[in-house]
C-alpha cells in the first residue's frame, strides 16, 4: 500500500514477523516505558529537601500513625524521568491535529499560562482579606463583564467548576424559581441527541427526564416538543448549535413556547464556539446557559480537567444564583459569600471557595488577545473548516443531515457497510496516520457516528491532509483490507485494550505482589 | 490574529469550493433578526505584550502571602509546590491532551492516573480511589450521595465542625433529591456527639479530621456507632499533609474518606482549580462516582491502562448516572501524583512533622500573648485561638500591617456571637521564623 507521495506505508515487518526487532530493554529508540513509580523506589531516597522538623511535644491528641503508608521513595531526576517518559505516550493537540467533535480542541496559548502564574495572581488565598485582593475580584467582574457582553444576558454564576456543574447550576436555578413561586414542576424537556450530562443533572435536581425526537433534518421535533409541553414542565435543556452540528433554527419558537407555559429555557453553551459574535443567546430567549471556558475560551483540557462552567443567567434566575459573586461596593470589590442579605433568595453554594480563579485568568487572557474582532474570526473559521471538511468527505462518507453544518461535521457508517471495518476500526486507523480520531458514536442518534470539529486553529493545509488521509483509508475499507483496520493501531505505544477484561475484574491500583511489602517491593524492582 | 492561521486568500478560496459566496451564508440558520450586525462592545485584539501588562495590573493589586506573613488556611493551605510538578504539568502532551478516550495513545494520563488512584488509597488507608473530583467539597457531596445509595437510606448527618463550605455544598447539591442532609452546630469544647442523632434511618455520618477548627479526632468509635446502625462513616480531610503523621482514616474504621488534595502539588490561585479525593472501600466501587482508571492488557499482551466502569457514568447511563460528573481535576492530580511521588514516605513523613513542630511552636507563642487563648488541645497544623476581639477586626488590622494573620471564624460561619473573636491560624513549613516574630507583634501592637 502506498500514500499519496508514493512512499510505503507499512514498515516492510509486520508485527507478525516483528520479533526480531525486540529490544532487550522494551524501549524502542525514541519509544521509552517507564514501570509504575511504585517499582521503581528504594527506602530512604526522596526528592524534596527540607529542614529538619522541630523537636516538639506532639499535640496530635495520640493519633499518630503507626505503620507506614506504603509510598515508594525516589530522588527528583528519577521523578523528572519518569513523568517525562509517561508524557511522550500521549497525543496532544499541540502535536497533532485533534478533531473531537464536542470537545473543542483548539490551540492553548502559552502567554495565559504564563499569566496565571504571575505572583499576586496565582499565588492568593481565597480567604485574604477583601482588601489585599482587589486585582483578583476585579479580574472576576472583568471576566463577567466580557461573558455577559458575549452572551447578552444580564447576570452570571462564576463558580461551578466544569460545564456539567455550569448544568446543574442553571437547573437548580430554575428549580428554585419555581419553588419561589410556590410551584413544584415534574419534568424536563431534553432532545435524544443531548450530552449524557444533560439528563443526568435534570435527574439531580430531582426532574423526571422526557426526550423529544429528533426531526429528519437533525432539529428537535417541533411538534413532538409542542406535545409533551405542559403545566408540569419546568424547562427545556438544548443545546445550540446542537450535537449533530447544526443550528436549531426554530429556537425563537421554542423559546416562545417554552415561556408560554411558564418554564424555562436552558441552553446547553457546549457549543458556543460557533456563534461567538454572531448571535447573542441572550437575544435567543435563554434562561440560563454555561459557558465551558476549556472549550471556546481554550483554558487547557489538562487530560480531562480541571474545567469552569460559568453559568449566564437572565433577570427572572439571577436572584437564585449561588453564593459567593463579586460586586461593587463602598471599599471598592466586595464579595458576597453568604446566602443572606441581598442574596437571600441564593440556592446556595456549589463548591469550597468563588471558583476554578486559575481558568479565569487563562480565559481573560485569551479573550483580550482575540478582542471583538477575533472573537468574530474564531467563529467564522470554525464554521469554515467544519464545512471544509464536510465537503472534502461528503462524496465518500454519508451525512446524516443535508446542508451546511456549524462548527463540526457528523456522518454516519452507512458508507463503510458491508465492509467489515466499524466506525471505531476507521478511528483506530487514523490513529497511526498521526491524528487524534473524531468522536465516535455521539451523538446517539445517529448510527455509527463520526463526529469532527477542526475548530479555527487549523490550518488548511492540515484539514487537507486529514481529509486526504480519510479518503484513503475509507478506499482501503472498501477494497476490502478488513485485517489491517481491526488491528489498528499498529504504531501507538500500545495496541488496543481489553477493556472489556479491565471492567470485568477492575483492577484499580497498584498493589504489592503477595507475601512483599511495598518496600521489599521496592528493592527487588532496583536490585533488577 | 497570530492564533487562527488562514489568509483572505485561503478563506476565499475555501469558500468557493464549499460552494458559497460568503461567510456570512454559513450562519444562515441562525434566525435573520437576531443576526450581529455589528462586532460586540469590547476591546479589539491585543497583543501578547499587552496582555501580559494588563496581568501584571491585576496581580499589582494583590497581596500575594509568599511575599508576607501568613497564617492563612481553613481550607486551602500554603505549601511549597516543587518545580518539576508544576514544569511538568505545563508540558503539551500532559496540558493540551483531552480525557484518555482513546488508551492507545493516552497511556501518559492514564498511567498517572493509576499512579494517583494508589497514592490517594494509601494515605487514606482505603483500598480504591476514584482519578478525582472538583475539589473537597464537591467529593463530600458526592460521598454522602454515595452513601446513601449504599445504604439505601435518605439521612445524612454532618457534624458541626466540618467546613462550612462542606456543609453548604453538600446541603446545595441534596437540596432537590430525595436525600436529606442535616448538620448539627459548631462545638467549640469538648467531643461533638451524635448518639442523640445516629439512627437506623442515618445513612452516613460526615466528620473532617483534623476539624475546621483543627481539632484532631479517634473516630474509631464512632466507626464501631455507625456500623451497629448500618451507617457509614465519611471522613473529610482538607490538610492531606497531615496524613504524613496521623491515622488514617481507613484505620480508624472509615467507609469514605473525601479530601481536599490542593495540598500536595496544587497552587493556592485564590481558591481554584483544586483537586478531589475520593476513596473508599473495594465493595462499594460501583456506586463510586467520577472517572476511573484500570489496569489491563493490549493485544500483545503488554500493561496498559484504560478508563473502566464507564456504565455507571453520564455518557452511558445518562438519567440513571451516579453523577452528572463528565470531568476529573486531571491536571491537578496529575501535579498532586508528581509532588507526591517527590515526596515518596519519607519526605511525606517528614513534611507533616516539619508542619506540625512550626504550628506547635506557633501556638505556644500566641497562647504566650496577653488575652490570647489557645483554643485547641490537639491539632495538626492548623489550630483556633480566641481573640480578645473581634477576629474579623484584628485580621483586618493585622493586614494593613501586611501580616495575613489568619481566618477569622465570622467569615465562614458569620452570625455566630459565640464564634466572633475566634482566628484559624494555620502553620506550614513556609513559616519562617520572622514571620511568627511579625505576627506576634503585630497582635501585640493590635490588642
Amino acid at each position: 500500500m502506498l500514500n499519496n507521495q508514493g512512499r510505503p506505508t507499512q514498515p516492510a515487518a509486520s508485527h507478525d514477523t516483528g520479533e526480531i526487532f525486540e529490544t532487550f530493554t522494551g524501549n524502542k529508540a525514541l519509544d521509552l516505558e517507564t514501570p509504575l513509580i511504585f517499582e521503581q523506589g528504594v527506602p530512604g531516597r526522596v526528592g524534596v529537601d527540607m529542614a529538619e522538623p522541630k523537636k516538639v511535644k506532639n499535640r496530635l491528641g495520640g493519633l499518630e500513625r503507626k505503620g507506614a503508608i506504603g509510598l515508594p521513595d525516589l530522588s527528583e531526576p528519577q521523578v523528572l524521568r519518569h513523568f517525562v517518559r509517561l508524557s511522550r505516550q500521549n497525543y496532544a493537540i499541540d502535536s497533532g491535529f485533534y478533531p473531537l467533535g464536542s470537545c473543542t480542541m483548539k490551540h492553548n496559548p502559552r502567554i495565559n499560562e504564563k499569566v496565571a502564574r504571575l505572583a499576586g495572581l496565582g499565588d492568593l488565598h481565597p480567604l485574604q482579606p477583601a482588601s489585599t485582593v482587589q486585582g483578583a475580584l476585579e479580574l472576576i467582574d472583568s471576566l463577567a463583564h466580557w461573558l455577559k457582553t458575549i452572551t447578552g444576558m444580564p447576570a452570571i454564576a462564576m463558580s461551578p467548576a466544569a460545564g456539567a456543574h455550569g448544568e446543574l447550576c442553571g437547573v437548580m436555578a430554575i428549580r428554585a424559581a419555581h419553588e419561589a413561586k410556590g410551584e413544584a414542576r415534574q419534568r424536563i424537556l431534553v432532545p435524544e441527541s443531548a450530552h449524557g450530562t444533560n439528563p443526568a443533572t435534570a435527574a439531580l435536581c430531582g426532574y423526571k427526564v422526557d426526550a423529544v425526537p429528533a426531526r429528519a433534518d437533525g432539529r428537535m421535533d417541533l411538534d413532538a416538543f409542542a406535545e409533551k409541553l405542559g403545566p408540569d414542565v419546568a424547562g427545556v435543556m438544548l443545546t445550540n448549535p446542537n450535537t449533530c452540528g447544526l443550528f436549531e433554527n426554530d429556537i425563537r419558537k421554542i423559546a416562545d413556547m417554552v415561556h408560554e407555559i411558564g418554564g424555562y429555557f436552558y441552553c446547553d453553551g457546549a457549543n458556543l464556539n460557533a456563534i461567538l459574535g454572531q448571535v447573542r443567546p441572550g437575544d435567543l430567549g435563554v434562561d440560563a446557559m454555561h459557558i465551558n471556558l476549556h472549550k471556546t475560551f481554550s483554558t487547557p483540557h489538562g487530560g480531562g480537567g480541571p474545567g469552569a462552567g460559568p453559568v449566564v443567567l437572565s433577570e427572572a434566575l439571577a436572584p437564585f444564583a449561588p453564593v459567593p459573586y463579586v460586586r461593587h461596593g463602598e471599599n471598592g470589590f466586595e464579595l458576597i459569600e453568604h446566602a443572606e442579605g441581598e442574596a437571600e433568595k441564593s440556592f446556595g453554594r456549589m463548591k469550597t471557595f468563588h471558583g476554578q480563579m486559575g481558568m479565569f485568568i487563562r480565559a481573560l487572557a485569551y479573550m483580550q488577545s482575540h478582542g471583538s474582532d477575533g472573537l468574530c474570526q474564531i467563529a467564522e473559521d470554525a464554521v469554515l473548516n467544519a464545512n471544509y471538511i464536510r465537503v472534502g468527505l461528503n462524496d465518500m462518507l454519508h451525512s446524516p443531515f443535508d446542508g451546511i453544518c456549524m462548527h463540526e461535521a457528523l456522518f454516519d457508517d452507512s458508507s463503510l457497510k458491508g465492509t467489515e471495518v466499524t466506525t471505531l476500526d476507521l478511528a483506530k486507523a487514523m490513529i497511526d496516520e498521526g491524528f487524534h480520531p473524531m468522536t465516535m458514536y455521539f451523538p446517539l442518534v445517529v448510527h455509527g457516528a463520526m463526529l469532527i470539529e477542526p475548530t479555527e486553529s487549523e490550518s488548511r493545509q492540515t484539514l487537507d491532509q486529514f481529509i486526504g488521509a480519510m479518503r484513503h483509508l475509507l478506499t482501503r475499507a472498501k477494497e476490502g483490507d478488513v485485517a489491517y483496520f481491526q488491528g489498528a493501531p499498529h504504531f501507538a505505544p500500545r495496541r488496543r485494550l481489553d477493556e472489556t477484561g479491565a471492567a470485568r475484574k477492575p483492577v484499580l491500583r497498584w498493589t504489592p505482589p503477595e507475601g512483599e511489602g511495598a518496600s521489599d517491593e521496592a528493592k527487588l524492582s532496583a536490585a533488577s | 490574529m497570530r492564533y487562527m492561521p488562514h489568509t483572505a486568500d485561503e478563506r476565499r478560496e475555501m469558500l468557493e469550493k464549499i460552494g458559497v459566496g460568503s461567510v456570512g451564508d454559513l450562519f444562515a440558520d441562525i434566525p435573520k433578526e437576531t443576526r450581529l450586525d455589528a462586532l460586540l462592545d469590547l476591546p479589539r485584539h491585543a497583543s501578547e505584550m499587552e496582555v501580559e501588562k494588563n496581568f501584571r495590573k491585576f496581580a499589582g493589586k494583590n497581596l500575594s502571602p509568599y511575599s508576607t506573613p501568613s497564617f492563612l488556611g481553613a481550607g486551602a493551605y500554603q505549601h511549597h509546590v516543587p518545580s518539576v510538578a508544576d514544569h511538568i504539568i505545563q508540558r503539551s502532551e500532559f496540558l493540551t491532551a483531552y480525557t484518555p478516550y482513546q488508551p492507545e495513545i493516552s497511556q501518559g494520563t492514564l498511567q498517572a492516573l493509576f499512579e494517583f488512584q494508589t497514592q490517594v488509597a494509601l494515605i487514606t488507608g482505603m483500598e480504591v480511589a476514584n482519578a478525582s473530583m472538583y475539589d473537597g467539597a464537591t467529593a463530600c457531596a458526592e460521598a454522602v450521595l454515595m452513601a446513601c445509595r449504599v445504604t439505601r437510606r435518605k439521612k445524612a448527618i454532618l457534624s458541626g465542625n466540618l467546613h462550612p463550605h462542606y456543609r453548604g455544598t453538600t446541603h446545595t447539591t441534596l437540596q432537590f433529591t430525595e436525600f436529606e442532609a442535616k448538620s448539627l452546630s459548631p462545638v467549640i469544647e469538648g467531643d461533638e456527639d451524635f448518639s442523640e442523632v445516629l439512627s437506623e434511618e442515618t445513612a452516613c455520618v460526615v466528620v473532617q479530621n483534623p476539624d475546621f477548627f483543627g481539632r484532631v479526632r479517634d473516630l474509631t468509635d464512632l466507626a464501631g456507632k455507625c456500623h451497629e446502625v448500618g451507617a457509614l462513616l465519611v471522613v473529610v480531610v482538607n490538610e492531606v499533609v497531615s496524613l504524613g503523621m496521623m491515622t488514617s482514616p481507613g484505620e480508624m474504621g472509615a467507609d469514605i474518606v473525601a479530601c481536599e488534595g490542593q495540598s500536595i502539588g496544587v497552587p493556592l490561585s485564590f481558591g481554584g482549580p483544586y483537586v478531589g479525593l475520593l476513596a473508599t472501600r473495594q465493595k462499594f466501587v460501583r456506586q463510586m462516582p467520577g472517572r476511573l482508571c484500570g489496569e489491563t492488557i493490549d493485544q500483545d499482551g503488554k500493561r496498559g491502562f484504560v478508563l473502566t466502569l464507564s456504565t455507571r457514568e453520564q455518557h452511558i447511563r445518562r438519567e440513571k448516572a451516579t453523577s452528572n460528573i463528565c470531568t476529573n481535576a486531571g491536571l491537578c492530580s496529575l501535579a498532586f501524583t508528581i509532588h507526591m511521588s517527590l515526596l515518596g514516605e519519607t519526605g511525606l513523613t517528614k513534611l507533616s512533622h516539619l508542619n506540625h513542630g512550626e504550628a506547635v511552636t506557633a501556638a505556644e507563642a500566641l497562647a504566650a500573648i496577653d488575652g490570647v487563648e489557645v483554643v485547641n488541645d490537639s491539632f495538626f497544623n492548623e489550630f483556633t485561638v480566641r481573640l480578645p476581639m473581634d477576629a474579623a477586626d484584628a485580621v483586618e488590622k493585622l493586614a494593613a500591617k501586611g501580616v495575613l494573620g489568619g481566618v477569622p471564624v465570622s467569615r465562614l460561619i458569620p452570625n455566630h456571637p459565640k464564634l466572633s473573636n475566634l482566628l484559624l491560624v494555620a502553620v506550614t513549613e513556609t513559616c519562617a521564623e520572622s514571620d511568627l516574630a511579625a505576627l506576634v507583634s503585630a497582635l501585640k501592637e493590635i490588642l
